[in-house]
């Protein structure tokens, strides 16, 4: 059983990775779906965007042939909005609250027509936004990923300079490296990143690690004030027996490898089982039977009730002909000469609920066994511990602790972003970064 | 089965679906397609001299995602030789006998040509002729056109030549570029015509390219007026079909309904209104033919439920309600209510009442979902959340008269009654 790479033809890669939310293939298609939009006051989908968009706004504004306007008012809000239209989980989000759902039919297509407005404006580059007279003041972000380049945009536009220290060598963070190839397309994601610096006054160091290149007393020193938004980073350890074997894989490398080097040369196995049922789970397993795999099984110790992911993304790796496995966890990975096998798992069942009226899996006494030769683990990120406590921040595991003001409990240290929240969705990146960069204008005005 | 075949002035088809004179009629080949489909009647492209005609000649109004809600025109009469028209005339009555031929007419200004032009048409076998005064471009200069209908000495006077040598029925269409179609209307009463028509197309400017800066249609980097028809007439048609059908002097003849008919619907609140049939012409222009298929049958089922068994059972039956401000009745009252089960908190019925009527719309915050409700005792009934609720009956009107007995206006002032009392 063997993990090979190069398993399809170069059209048939093409075909797997394709855009799964195709955009409007036409303007009139584009206005069918607008003219639907009701226009709602105080609209449920604008509260239910995290970066609160005003969606009734932008979605008259293509109604009316004001695409530029349309953009703008997405832009304005939510900086990413471009990526956004692609990888943000809509069905929980705006388009899950639009009015339609209240009437059986179907919602707004809120992404695809923010989808239209967006990608209109940064193919043809539109010079949306100005920075206001130079202020004199600079801050260092750190991470160029959403919450770094939401932060540093907001505070360049009010004339703030800013240097991001990335230790990548692409900016866009987890978009660039982390999100399946059928969402975002490396170049879009590029130029993503460059439509956001094209303001000005937002400088990218690439390869300069924290901790590493630069120094958190250097930045302090040099800057008036620093924004963290270094994301979170490895994969959780399953602390079982035989993780170390050949073919136990940590998902954000397996995506990071797709993005980074290319579908032909990433190899799987023949059958694969992904631990865990988030969205990264969903898309290292779709992924992965996207590359050739031949049967791919997500183990998942609780329910479908208690899974993360939403039900859309479920439907996504079962569409894939992904199987899954409930109320199983992992036991013991075993292997034959340093090469891996099988997976034992423990099946579960849901015991009584504890106190926040949760019920935890508990075990049943009883394995099963699946013959594989290769393991993901998705079983969650862990933020970078090391790193945060050795420069003295407070934090909750690893998690960056801040105030209302988003501030560390270094003086003039800010954070925000999966820092923080320990992993949430791009939007809410985005939004951290906005409130990042509020706080430091007001921090650095009262300074 | 409700029996849909109409009578007007002893000219019968099989329904009351006639197609306006305009393009769809101008020729042989659409007018037996037209006859295929089930149209009842045609009234033939405008004849007379002949003309000749610019590109282009149309353009329209779309309006939030709706193609051609108001169209308009700069066409002229017809501009085929007369003696084509004239035989394939009479080639279509041959091929369908039992379909009504309306031939429209626009001589050039004296009774001589008139009189020359009634005589070759009448020996095609048509049934009817309707006399054009409101075409509002191009004749118009010429002393033709809506200049003849604009002016009720004239259109009596033309009348009358018509009158003298016409051995088939008359119908006198109306141009609607009038301040009331009433005075035209009387002149062509007085001038003998047996029926009238209306409406012609009002004139407009459609918009204006923001391009070329040039106003559409567009003609080498110049435009002009154009006639609109369409559905967005179609509340001013009915407006102006009333105060013909409401005229003491021309209420007693038939009157054919036309303006921005486009469904069964449509032709039965003309005809409630006073036509005695429709004619049609943009609906046409959009979706072809077949449309009259849905006229027949929706006019026949609406029919069935409602008991009628011919067209005469409701022509002009909603005629009497329409009546002066003055005679309102003042006691009237509804307020608005919402059925908080079928609301889907668009907000829409709150901003609206907010901003521009009563805020008489309570608002609570939730979230996603505000949940709004109606102040009772500020709401005025005055409809306007009612009109924007996207979701059907769930704001109801609910009557709470605010006296047992009728009060109008005049009775009101009369009894000194206080002004503004809600
Ligand atoms: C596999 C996967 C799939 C996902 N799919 C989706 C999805 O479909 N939709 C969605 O909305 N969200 C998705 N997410 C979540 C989303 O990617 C993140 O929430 C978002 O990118 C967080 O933004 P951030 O700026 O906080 O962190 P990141 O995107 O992680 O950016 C952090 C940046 O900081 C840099 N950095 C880290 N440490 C240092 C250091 N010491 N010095 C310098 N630079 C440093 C990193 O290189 C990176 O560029 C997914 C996440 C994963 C892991
Ligand atoms: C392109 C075009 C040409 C027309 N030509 C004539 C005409 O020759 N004679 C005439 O009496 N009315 C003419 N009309 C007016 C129509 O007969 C009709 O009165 C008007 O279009 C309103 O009806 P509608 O809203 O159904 O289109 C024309 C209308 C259009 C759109
Ligand atoms: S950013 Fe995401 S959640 Fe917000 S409106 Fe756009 S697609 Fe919806
Ligand atoms: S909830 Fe739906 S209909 Fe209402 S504004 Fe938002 S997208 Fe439009
Ligand atoms: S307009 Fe209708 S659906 Fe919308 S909030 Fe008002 S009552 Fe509810």
């Amino acid at each position: 059983m063997p993990i090979l790479n190069n398993r399809l033809t170069a059209e048939q890669y093409e075909q797997n990775f394709s855009d799964i939310h195709p955009p409007f293939e036409s303007r009139e298609a584009a206005l069918v779906e607008a003219n639907r939009c009701l226009f709602c006051y105080d609209a449920p989908c604008t509260k239910r965007c995290p970066t609160s968009i005003n969606i009734p706004k932008f979605i008259k504004q293509i109604t009316t042939d004001n695409v530029k306007g349309s953009a703008y008012t997405i832009f304005d809000a939510n900086i990413m909005g471009g990526g956004c239209s692609k990888v943000c989980p809509v069905e929980k989000l705006c388009e899950g609250s639009c009015v339609y759902n209240l009437l059986e039919e179907p919602p707004i297509p809120i992404a695809k027509l923010q989808r239209y407005s967006t990608e209109k404006a940064i193919a043809h580059k539109w010079p949306l936004f100005q920075r206001k007279p130079e202020t004199g003041r600079k801050v260092a972000i750190v991470g160029a990923g959403p919450a770094g380049l939401s932060c540093a945009h907001v505070l360049s536009r009010e004339g703030v300079d800013v240097t991001i220290y990335e230790k990548e060598a692409k900016g866009g963070g987890l978009m660039t490296y982390g999100i399946a190839a059928y969402k975002v397309t490396p170049e879009f994601c590029e130029d993503e990143v460059n439509f956001i610096t094209s303001l000005g006054g937002i400088d990218i160091k690439y390869g300069q690690e924290l901790g590493k290149d630069v120094s958190l007393a250097d930045l302090q020193a040099n800057y008036d004030a620093v924004y963290l938004g270094i994301g979170v980073g490895v994969a959780r350890q399953l602390d079982i027996p035989g993780e170390d074997l050949a073919g136990v894989e940590d998902a954000i490398r397996f995506i990071y490898d797709i993005r980074e080097k290319g579908y032909p040369s990433i190899p799987v196995g023949d059958k694969v089982a992904v631990i865990g049922l988030g969205m990264t789970a969903i898309d290292a397993a779709t992924q992965a039977k996207r590359l050739g795999a031949k049967e791919v099984t997500i183990v998942y110790r609780r329910t479908q009730a208690e899974m993360p992911s939403t039900e859309v993304e479920l439907n996504l790796a079962k569409l894939d002909g992904c199987n899954i496995i409930w109320l199983a966890s992992p036991k013991e990975i075993l292997g034959e000469n340093g090469q891996v096998t099988q997976l034992i798992c423990n099946v579960m069942e849901l015991g009584v609920p504890d106190a926040s009226g949760r019920r935890s899996p508990v075990e049943t006494g009883e394995t099963i066994t699946l013959n594989v030769d290769m393991v993901i683990k998705a079983a969650g990120q862990v933020p970078y511990e090391a790193l945060v406590s050795s420069n003295q921040l407070n934090h909750w595991s690893g998690k960056i602790a801040i105030d209302s003001n988003c501030a560390t409990n270094i003086p003039a240290v800010f954070a925000g972003g999966d820092c923080v929240n320990g992993g949430k969705e791009v939007v809410d990146a985005v939004q951290a970064g906005k409130d990042g960069a509020r706080a430091i204008l007001n921090f650095i005005k009262s300074e | 089965m409700a029996d849909l075949r109409a009578n007007f002035l002893g000219i019968k088809s099989p329904n009351p679906f006639w197609l306006a004179s305009a393009p769809p009629t101008d020729k042989q080949y659409n007018v037996l397609r037209a006859f295929e489909a089930g149209w009842g009647g045609v009234v033939w492209k405008t004849l007379g001299s002949q003309v000749k005609n610019v590109s282009s000649r149309y353009s329209s109004i779309d309006y939030g995602g709706t193609k051609m809600m108001g169209f308009n025109n700069i066409e002229l009469i017809s501009d085929r030789p007369l003696d084509i028209n004239l035989r394939e005339i009479a080639e279509c009555v041959r091929l369908f006998p039992d379909r009504a031929m309306i031939v429209s007419l626009m001589a050039d200004n004296t009774r001589e040509k008139w009189h020359e032009l009634i005589a070759q048409v009448e020996d095609t076998g048509a049934h009817g002729l309707e006399l054009n005064f409101g075409c509002p471009h191009g004749m118009t200069e010429r002393g033709m056109g809506a200049a003849v209908g604009q002016d009720p000495e004239i259109a009596k006077m033309v009348v009358e030549w018509v009158m003298e040598k016409a051995t088939l029925p008359v119908i006198t269409k109306l141009t609607p570029n009038v301040h009331s179609v009433v005075p035209t209307g009387r002149a062509a009463v007085e001038g003998g015509t047996n029926a009238l028509s209306l409406i012609n197309t009002i004139q407009s400017v459609t918009g204006v390219d923001l391009d070329t800066f040039v106003p559409n249609p567009y003609v080498a980097g110049k435009s002009v007026y154009g006639g609109y028809c369409g559905p967005a007439v179609k509340p001013i048609a009915l407006k102006m079909l009333t105060t013909i059908a409401q005229d003491p002097v021309t209420a007693p003849l038939p009157i054919s309904g036309i303006g921005g008919v486009s469904t069964w619907k449509d032709a039965v609140e003309f005809m409630l209104l006073g036509a005695s049939n429709v004619q049609v012409c943009t609906a046409v222009m959009k979706h072809g033919f077949r449309i009259v298929e849905d006229m027949c049958d929706g006019m026949n089922n609406w029919m069935d439920e409602k008991g009628f068994k011919t067209l005469d059972d409701f022509i002009g039956k909603s005629v009497p309600t329409i009546t002066h401000w003055e005679d309102l009745d003042i006691n009237y009252h509804i307020v608005a209510n919402i059925n908080q089960d079928k609301c889907i908190h668009c907000g829409l019925c709150y901003i609206a009442c907010e901003d521009t009527s009563h805020q008489s719309i309570n608002l609570t915050f939730g979230n996603p979902y505000n949940t709004y409700s109606i102040k009772e005792d500020e709401c005025v009934g005055c409809n306007l959340c009612k009109l924007v609720c996207p979701v059907d009956s769930c704001i109801t009107m609910v009557e709470q008269r605010k006296g047992d007995e009728y009060l109008n206006w005049k009775e009101f002032q009369r009894r000194g009654l206080p002004l503004n009392d809600h």
